[in-house]
């Protein structure tokens, strides 16, 4: 017989102990995991991003239990379960509602790593993972969307799909693969609620936990983006670290129980959060025959949508005119075999953005607005993490990039006229630029001095 | 640059203004009688009575109306009328496909009308129930014989053009118009009459210095049974505005109980944090 683990623990826990690492877990992740201390209002997201993932798991568990996906039945079966179901309204309107507040919670995650620095080095897998989470968070919202059957479920989803008929050579075959029909109909309804429930619900939580392995393996940032690794106590502990558990666990309840406060008030007086959150359009049954006059993505999606709608033909000849100027600034300043590789890919970019439909780029920058995302940890030439101890001239481009987001964000949920058309353009352009020139300018200006120890004001 | 960024915000600003000022007719608020168990009760009636029997309410059961305050008794004797059960939905005999051909679309399912009317950000549906049923004229051009403010050119006829009476409606729009090549402001009133014939007078404005506008007005000829008809479309659109979510209600009675619950656990909770944090310095 092989030798037994030697285990501390005693008893039942110790019968667990020499065959599973229970004890180790909760230490190495809860009471021995040391943060830093100096946490602010920022670092509540997290935990909520994952409170409202497992309260959308379980809402959702309960809706599909009466939820039929079916093209003549799904419309009646959502009131079914507003109506008749005993409950089916709180369960339905907490699933709706956190759906958008699954955004919010995240927008203002990422929010936090883009001003902390929390992507840098060591924790670019973190990001990677993180932003991979956000995309499959936007697959989730998007096949979740078409399953009321609704008007706008239905022409959004007709409309999204559309938009991979503009890739060249392969795309109306590939629009027809995805919707398994030639419009959006039974056959798509079916395969995105296997989306909606199953697959993206898989990859979700196996990149959630990738995204928590990673974070532990490295220690959490800090709002001073410094490394409290660096200062350690004799029995090897950060000086400014804290466990995780009991510190940040009633920290995080405090946090949870001011977000539920909002949660709920919107669950109970204003589920629909003024057709934002549940679009009036919606509580119309869709209709293949009718279009409606005016087709706008949910909330969450209209910046991105934005940016779609801004790339017209004519805004190719700015994009490309950026390639060119991109190609002249990549071999000006890369070196070795980039100082030819980038400028002859961008000069090809340049040219394939004049002869390609337009609505193909317009896919693309929505597309790359996220995509781009992942290569922050490499953009980000910044000699220190955190906004605090950056130029003040930095805090200002942030700020200019944060309301450029919410103005795009607004603007997609407007109908287009010339002027908003030029507004998202040059909002697209902004959004570009502060990722593509980072290289460039987050090394410039005076950075201020960065502590040596975390700033820390007890409470 | 700037200055054309500035020309930009000044356009938008001056585009959703634009946008807020047109647009489509505005809508009268209807009186909130959500909590008034008889008013619901009469609109039930109403829409019983009268919407049901083109329009459905599919994800409706007659006996939902319990929770407006009937007894199965009354709704069996009072809105039961060919045979369904008290259990039943709020369904029609006439198909999908006779509709389509009799009206040219099927009348909608009007379960959750109220909710499919509102605006973002804007007027609730009851006001748009509320000003479509008060807003029909004679019109003898349109198939029905009838036309709408709040819908131009719907394809309902006034159903309920009896309980509301005879009516006159005057429109006064201020337009510009050419004459003689020059473009001079000229007001429009034309005023249509009970039976759908309408006289319009022009007038020109030499000395205008306005936008163009549009007025509309109507002249009960049978002022009582018009002001009984605006109080049974309160009730009614109420009636719809609660048919379209039956439990609205309930959920602010019980959301005030949840956030009151909820309040007392932050303060627990901020304690609970303030009690452990206290040791870190």
């Amino acid at each position: 017989m092989a030798s037994e683990k030697t285990v501390e623990t005693t008893g039942a826990l110790g019968w667990i102990d020499q065959r599973f690492p229970l004890s180790s877990t909760i230490k190495g992740h809860l009471t021995q995991y040391y943060a830093p201390k100096n946490f602010n209002f920022w670092y509540f997201f997290g935990s909520l991003a994952m409170f409202v993932l497992v309260l959308q798991i379980v809402t959702g568990i309960f809706l599909v239990m009466h939820y039929k996906p079916d093209a003549a039945y799904a419309f009646q079966s959502v009131e079914y379960i507003m109506r008749e179901v005993p409950g089916g309204w709180f369960v339905r309107y907490m699933h709706s509602t956190g759906a958008s507040m699954f955004f919010v919670v995240v927008y203002l995650h990422m929010t936090r790593a883009l001003i902390y620095g929390s992507y840098r080095k060591p924790r670019e897998l973190i990001w990677i993972f993180g932003v991979g989470i956000f995309l499959c968070l936007m697959a989730e919202a998007f096949f979740g969307y078409l399953l009321p059957w609704g008007q706008m479920s239905y022409w959004g989803a007709q409309v999204i799909v559309n938009l991979f008929s503009a890739i060249p050579f392969i795309g109306p075959e590939l629009a027809i693969w995805i919707r398994g029909d030639y419009v959006v109909s039974d056959a798509t309804l079916n395969r995105f609620f296997a989306f909606h429930v199953i697959a993206i619900p898989l990859v979700l939580l196996g990149l959630v936990a990738a995204h928590i392995v990673a974070l532990h393996e490295v220690g959490s940032n800090n709002p001073d983006g410094i490394d409290i690794k660096d200062h350690k106590d004799k029995y090897g502990r950060p000086l400014d670290g804290i466990p995780f558990h009991p510190y940040y666990t009633v920290h995080d309840i405090l946090g949870l129980a001011g977000f539920l406060i909002i949660f709920m008030a919107i669950v109970f007086f204003a589920p629909e959060m003024g057709g934002y959150f549940l679009e009036y359009n919606n509580f119309v049954p869709a209709d293949p025959l009718k279009t409606p006059l005016h087709i706008a993505p949910v909330w969450y999606f209209t910046p991105f949508y934005s940016m779609l709608r801004a790339t017209t033909s004519d805004f190719t000849w700015v994009l490309a005119a950026s390639a060119i100027i991109g190609a002249a600034l990549t071999f000006l300043r890369c070196k070795g075999l980039a100082k030819f590789a980038w400028p002859i890919a961008l000069v090809i970019v340049a040219v394939l953005l004049r002869t390609i439909d337009a609505k193909f780029w317009g896919v693309v920058a929505m597309g790359g607005a996220v995509v781009l995302l992942f290569f922050l940890p490499w953009l980000d030439h910044s000699p220190v993490r955190s906004i605090r101890y950056r130029p003040g001239w930095h805090k200002t481009l942030y700020a200019i990039f944060f309301i450029n987001f919410i103005v795009l964000g607004y603007l997609g949920t407007q109908a287009p006229t010339d002027a908003f058309n030029l507004m998202s353009q040059i909002g697209t352009m902004i959004y570009l630029a502060f990722f593509l020139l980072m290289p460039i300018w987050t090394v410039k200006g005076a950075f201020k001095p960065v502590p040596d120890r975390v700033v820390f004001h007890a409470h | 640059m700037i200055k054309k960024l500035l020309s930009v915000i000044a356009l938008t600003v001056a585009c959703v203004t634009a946008q807020a000022a047109g647009g489509s007719y505005p809508l009268d608020k209807a009186p909130n009688r959500l909590t008034d168990q008889a008013a619901l009760q009469h609109g039930a009636k109403t829409f019983v009575n009268y919407c049901l029997n083109c329009h459905a309410a599919t994800s409706m059961r007659y006996n939902k109306l319990r929770d407006i305050g009937l007894t199965d008794t009354q709704i069996k004797e009072n809105l039961l009328f060919t045979g369904e059960k008290v259990g039943d939905l709020m369904k029609i005999a006439m198909t999908s496909a006779d509709a389509k051909a009799w009206f040219g679309a099927p009348p909608p399912d009007l379960s959750v009308i109220a909710r499919a009317k509102s605006v973002n950000a804007g007027p609730p549906g009851g006001d748009y129930i509320y000003t479509y049923m008060r807003t029909f004229y004679r019109d003898t051009t349109k198939p029905t014989g009838w036309n709408n403010l709040a819908y131009p050119n719907a394809g309902m006829p006034h159903v309920l053009w009896e309980r509301q009476g005879p009516r006159e409606y005057t429109s006064v729009v201020v337009h510009q118009v050419t004459k003689n090549g020059q473009k001079q402001w000229e007001r429009a009133t034309s005023v249509y009459g009970p039976e759908g014939y309408w006289t319009t007078t022009t007038e020109p404005m030499p000395n205008y210095t306005g936008k163009a506008t549009s007025g509309h007005g109507f002249k009960a000829l049978d002022r009582d049974r018009s002001m009984a008809y605006d109080n049974e479309m309160a009730n009614l659109a109420a009636f719809m505005t609660w048919m379209a979510e039956p439990v609205q209600q309930k959920r602010k009675q019980i959301g005030i109980w949840v956030l009151f619950f909820l309040g007392i656990f932050f303060v627990v909770a901020w304690r609970l944090n303030a009690s452990y944090w206290k040791h870190i310095k």
